[in-house]
Parts: C-alpha cells; structure tokens; sequence
C-alpha cells in the first residue's frame, strides 16, 4: 500500500472506489446505486467545469469569507516553553466551522441536478446548520437528522437549523447519536432518492462521498500554504499540521496539500475522541486499532464486536462521537504518512480552559482535542518547530456543556 | 434442483405465487422465532430469516424493532445457525433464506460464513448492502456450494444493468417494489409494480422473481400474479404488538400468515 505523489488523495482510489485496494467502495443497498452512479457523473463533470469552479470560488470567498485567518498563538508557545504554536481559524467561516464548505458545494450540485431537496445527517449539529444555511441561500427545502442525544447537547445549533427553516427529524434508534442520525438520513435517502440530494456531513459514506467532502475542504490547505508561504518566506523544515478526527472531513481538508511533503518535514497528526477517562467507549478507532469493517457504505476502520455489530461509543464532543471514521484516515494511516493519537474528554477540557484563558480565541470542543495533544507536545519541541492546530469550530454551541463541566472542574 | 426452484415449481403448478415470510432470528426470543418458523412454515413456502444489524440502512421501523430486540436478547450468529439447523430438522424440505448485512459476514469470512450456511441447510442468501457487480465473487463462492446468491433489482435499476444482474443471478430474484425501506405503505400501484416485474421476467423466464417491500394483508392479493410474494415488516410489526400486549406472537404471527395465504390460494 502506497500514497502517490502529484495525485490528490481523493483520486487515489482503484475503478471501485478503494484507496489502497481495501477503504472505502459503495457498500449499498440496489436502489441507491442509479443516485450515487448519476452523483458520480454528475461531479467528476463538474469539477472539471470552468463555471462550476467560478461559481465554487465566488460563494467561498462572498458567502464563506475564505481565507480564514492564521494566527499566532503568542502567549500559549510562551507559556508552554517549547514549538511555535500558530491556529487557522477555521472557526470564522460563515457559520463557525468547516462544514459549510462541503454543504456549500453539496447545495450547488443539488441545484445542477435539479433537485428540490437535501437532506443531511449531524451529529454536532455543524453540519446541519451549515446545510441548512446553504439551502436556504440556495432555495433548497432542507431535513436534518440528528440523534435524540445530540439534539438535547447541542441545542444552538438546532435552534439555529430551525430558525433558517430545516426541519430537524430526531433519531431515537441505537445509541441516538451521529452513527444513528447517518443511518437515518440514508434510510431517508433509500425512500426518496428521486427528489431528494444527499449531503453526507464528513469524508465518509459511499466513496464519491467521501470524494465531494474532500475536495470542498480541500480549501483549507490551499489558503494554509499560500499563508504559510507568505508568512515563513518559504516552507519551513519542521512543521506539525494537529487536526481533530471524528470522520475526518477537517482533517483531509488540512493535511490534503501537504501529502506530498516528507513527514520529517511535515508532520500531520490526527487526534480521535478517547472519550471519558477510565472509560471503553472510545470513538478512536485509528488509535485503538479497530477492526476493518463496513459501515454506512464503506470499508474502513469500524469499533465494532466480533460479531460485527457497531460499538456504542461516548465523547463529550458530538462531532468526534462516531465509531466509524474515512476510508482516506484509514488509508493515511496504513501508509504511515499520518500519525493518529486520541485525547479524552478530560483532555480536551483542560486544553479549552488553558487556550481560552491565554488568547483570545474559544474553541470548540471537537478541535480543543487537537489542542490538548499540542499542549501535550509542543514543550518537548524545540524552538523552531511550528505547530499548526486547525481550529475547526467555534465553542458557542458548547455553551451548555462548558458550563456544566468547567464549573464541576472548577 | 435446488429447494428454491421446487418450491417455485409446485406453486406455479397449484397456480398461485409462493408465500415469502421474513422474521428476524431471535426475535423476540431464541426459542420463539424458532417455534415461529416452526408454525408459519405449515402455510408459508419460503421462510427468509434475518440476521440482526443494529445500523441497519434499507430497513424501516418494524423491522427494525425487531432486530433491536433480538440483538438485546443476545441474538449471535453461531444462534442464527443453531436455529436454521434445528427449524431444518422438522422442516427439511423448507427451503431457508438467511437475510442481513455484509459486515457481519464479512466478520465471519466469506467462506466460512458460507461453509456453515451450507452445512446448516440454509438454501440462499441475500445481503442488503452487497449490491451487483460487488457481489460477484461472493455470489460464485455460494454458487460453488449450492447456495443461491438472490439478486436485487429496485425501481431505479437500469435495463442495461438488470441485464447484467438477471445474466449473473440464480434461481430466485428479488423486486424491491418501490422507493422505500422495508414496511414501507405501499406507495405504487399495483400495476405499475407488476409491469416493471414483467420486464424482469420477459428477460428471462426461467428465473422466479418475488415481489417485496410495502406487501400487507391489503396489498397481497393485487400482486398475485408474480412468481412470488415476501411479506416481513407486517410480521414483525405483529410480534412487536404481541410483546405489548402480552400474547402469544407464535398464534399471532401464525394466523397472519395464514390469512396472507388464504389471499393468493
């Protein structure tokens, strides 16, 4: 198994649709087979198409606001006495984090398709409001799922899908979570793929999927290097790229321009939810060395049982709470050119607490993940190492549970 | 001639569809679904069994339930098979589709899966989320071991790509009759349902095709025409109503299966 060079990644997958002959393919049920063959078309066109692309870049920068700012983060390097660290503030786009990218891209296809409907799944509810911002701006009826758990723990964010008019269909099966929400919306999709687009919130699902998220992320990594670049003169000798990975749609859209670059040079580090301390419902299935499975119609690293029934997991974080994660994380790990590490709940609360009180920043818990393992590292690093931690999403939807949490800690 | 094929060529000689019921193994108990099998079998002609999934992608809420119930009572595969053995023995000629999703067998290994399935009797299989041409070389391992590899064709199969799958399928086909998950309300007529089914069968007359999803003690008789019928989420709805009610599922289901077949007689 081997990553090409000069190949985006998304790219690098054999006729049916595996990276690395084994992650990923279309695991699906007959009826959606015609919808994700005329969406394979569909977007291996369009991508290509200048006016599409002209469209893409125009909504990214009028709509999105690209580029999120780089910035340094002074007092936390100085603080922990090691690398340099530096945050891309992802969090600015239009909406606080990055899905609004892919759910952008996903509503212009739905419009070239000539559907009058999306629907999507979500777990930390970013990826519904995001979708349900972009249907609405493109006059598109939207349905969100979203587990009954997630919908208690992420309220702004449901308030904020109702308010630009989606209906949010709470899902009661399972462990009403993110694995339940994504199960749902393709039931949904099996039942009404005639009229109806599916945006899939991360780099998972049937491959083309996989494919769409990745190449509308993409577009953090093309503002990183120009910013890195202009920033650093060129690129420096030891830089550590620090993502979050739930299903690993920021984390590809980060890394995604670096594949190329030696991993002395560029280290990329995916950090999973290891859940509460002392707890086994981790959703890390990277870091744990889960199991090949299938789930939601693609192989890939799955927490599951021996008998192949899908794990229950828990994390404070919503959108890391997924047992399953993307063919392309699996892919990057077996080629050893990213390195996967998981932070607990516990974790990623004490490195809220340390950024929010040292700069004026207030990240979300799914990439506060990314910070604790950058406040774990960055003081063995030396001085001239740059640590990049992408700051994938805003805390304003963690508002409940920060304040429950931080004052227990307190 | 495999189960399958007789079980179709004595319907067809009584002139009537073949009755196909699906329950899900362990639901609501082990040894119940066992004496469920047992009892509809008397009026059913094919039983489909399912294997629980607890991320089940095609299925709908009665069907669901059932499988959640049957995974919380501690349903595994090695009971799966214990069942299909043990049903095999009082009921031998009955033909048994075992009825799931890839990753469990895909946990068990394609062949072993397979080897164990033939050594228990189970005579086909169909696997939700192993579409055509993935399901190739899976289809051929069964093939191998006189095991049918049941095709599915939906609403939005193509005519050139039912082709491939009729040219590649065995005995038995499987129409998923509308748009939907299973226990869906049946939102086609009727006759747009059986025209599609007959494109099927004019490509090739020798293969049966069953007609599935959205099928009820209402829908039945207006489909009567095909070679074959499955009804799964109106028993499993059934069985959830009798847990509720604290009766007997095993009378309960029994009886619908035999007022589903009195409509097709």
């Amino acid at each position: 198994m081997k990553l090409k060079k000069k190949i985006p990644l998304i790219d690098q997958h054999d006729k049916s649709g595996f990276w690395g002959g084994k992650f990923g393919g279309n695991y699906i049920p007959e009826t959606l087979k015609k919808p994700i063959e005329d969406l394979t078309l569909l977007f291996e066109k369009l991508r290509y198409d200048k006016k599409f692309l002209e469209q893409r870049d125009y909504y990214f920068k009028n709509y999105i606001g690209s580029p999120t700012s780089l910035i340094k983060l002074q007092n936390l390097s100085r603080h922990l006495g090691g690398a340099q660290i530096y945050a891309k503030m992802v969090s600015e786009a239009n909406g606080g984090a990055h899905k609004i990218y892919n759910a952008t891209v996903h509503c212009l296809i739905a419009k070239r398709a000539g559907k009058k409907y999306v629907v999507g799944d979500t777990g930390a509810g970013y990826a519904g409001k995001m979708l349900s911002m972009a249907a609405k701006k493109f006059g598109l009826k939207c349905k969100i799922f979203m587990g009954a758990k997630d919908i208690k723990r992420q309220k702004p964010n449901v308030d904020a899908m109702k308010k630009n008019g989606a209906k949010v269909v709470p899902v009661y099966s399972g462990s009403q979570t993110l694995v339940d929400a994504v199960s749902e919306c393709m039931r949904y999709w099996v039942s009404n793929c005639d009229n109806t687009h599916m945006c899939v919130g991360s780099t998972v699902g049937p491959y083309i999927f996989v494919k769409i998220c990745g190449w509308s992320t993409a577009q953090i990594s093309r503002e990183l290097k120009l910013q890195i670049q202009s920033k650093f003169k060129k690129i420096p000798k030891k830089i550590k790229l620090i993502n979050c990975v739930g299903g690993g749609s920021s984390a590809y859209g980060f890394w995604s321009e670096f594949m190329d670059y030696d991993k002395k040079q560029i280290e990329l580090v995916g950090v999973e939810a290891g859940g509460p301390q002392n707890s086994k419902l981790h959703a890390a299935p990277l870091t744990n060395g889960a199991k090949l499975g299938i789930l939601h119609g693609a192989a890939a690293y799955v927490c599951q049982n021996k008998e192949g029934q899908i794990n229950d997991t828990a994390s404070i974080s919503a959108g890391l709470d997924y047992p399953g994660v993307s063919p392309i994380h699996c892919f990057l790990k077996d080629t050893k050119r990213a390195r996967y590490t998981s932070a607990t709940d516990e974790g990623a609360l004490n490195a809220y607490k340390l950024v929010t009180n040292l700069e004026k920043i207030n990240p979300s818990l799914e990439p506060c993940h990314a910070f604790s393992e950058a406040i774990k590292i960055a003081p063995k690093l030396s001085k001239d190492t740059i640590i990049i931690v992408n700051s994938c999403g805003d805390a304003k939807k963690d508002r409940d549970i920060l304040k429950a949490r931080l004052r227990k800690v307190n | 001639m495999s189960l399958i094929n007789l079980a179709f060529k004595k319907t067809k000689y009584e002139k009537r569809p073949a009755l196909l019921t699906y329950t899900v193994a362990g639901d609501n108990s082990k040894k119940k679904s066992l004496e469920i099998l047992r009892s509809i079998a008397n009026y059913a002609d094919i039983c489909e069994i399912g294997f629980p999934h607890n991320t089940p992608i095609a299925d709908g809420g009665q069907i669901q339930s059932s499988a959640y119930r049957a995974i919380k009572n501690g349903i595994k595969i090695k009971d799966v098979f214990s069942i299909v053995k043990n049903f095999k023995k009082s009921k031998q000629a009955k033909p048994v589709i075992l009825m799931g999703y890839y990753n469990m067998i895909y946990q068990y290994g394609d062949s072993n899966f397979i080897n164990i399935c033939k050594k228990v009797g189970v005579d086909g299989l169909i696997v939700v989320d192993l579409p055509y041409p993935e399901n190739k070389n899976f289809a051929k391992k069964c093939k191998k071991k006189n095991i049918n590899f049941i095709q599915l064709v939906s609403p939005t199969t193509s005519l050139i790509r039912m082709k491939k799958i009729i040219r590649d399928s065995h005995d038995m086909v499987y129409y998923i009759s509308m748009l939907s998950t299973t226990g869906g309300k049946l939102k086609v007529s009727p006759k747009k349902i059986l025209e599609r089914y007959n494109k099927i069968k004019n490509l090739n007359k020798n293969k049966n095709v069953v007609i599935g999803f959205g099928i009820t003690e209402k829908t039945i008789a207006s489909l009567r025409k095909a070679d074959g019928l499955v009804v799964g989420s109106a028993l499993c709805k059934e069985i959830s109503k009798s847990v509720e009610k604290r009766q007997n599922p095993v009378t309960n289901v029994t009886n619908i299966v035999k007022r589903l077949r009195e409509k097709i007689a």
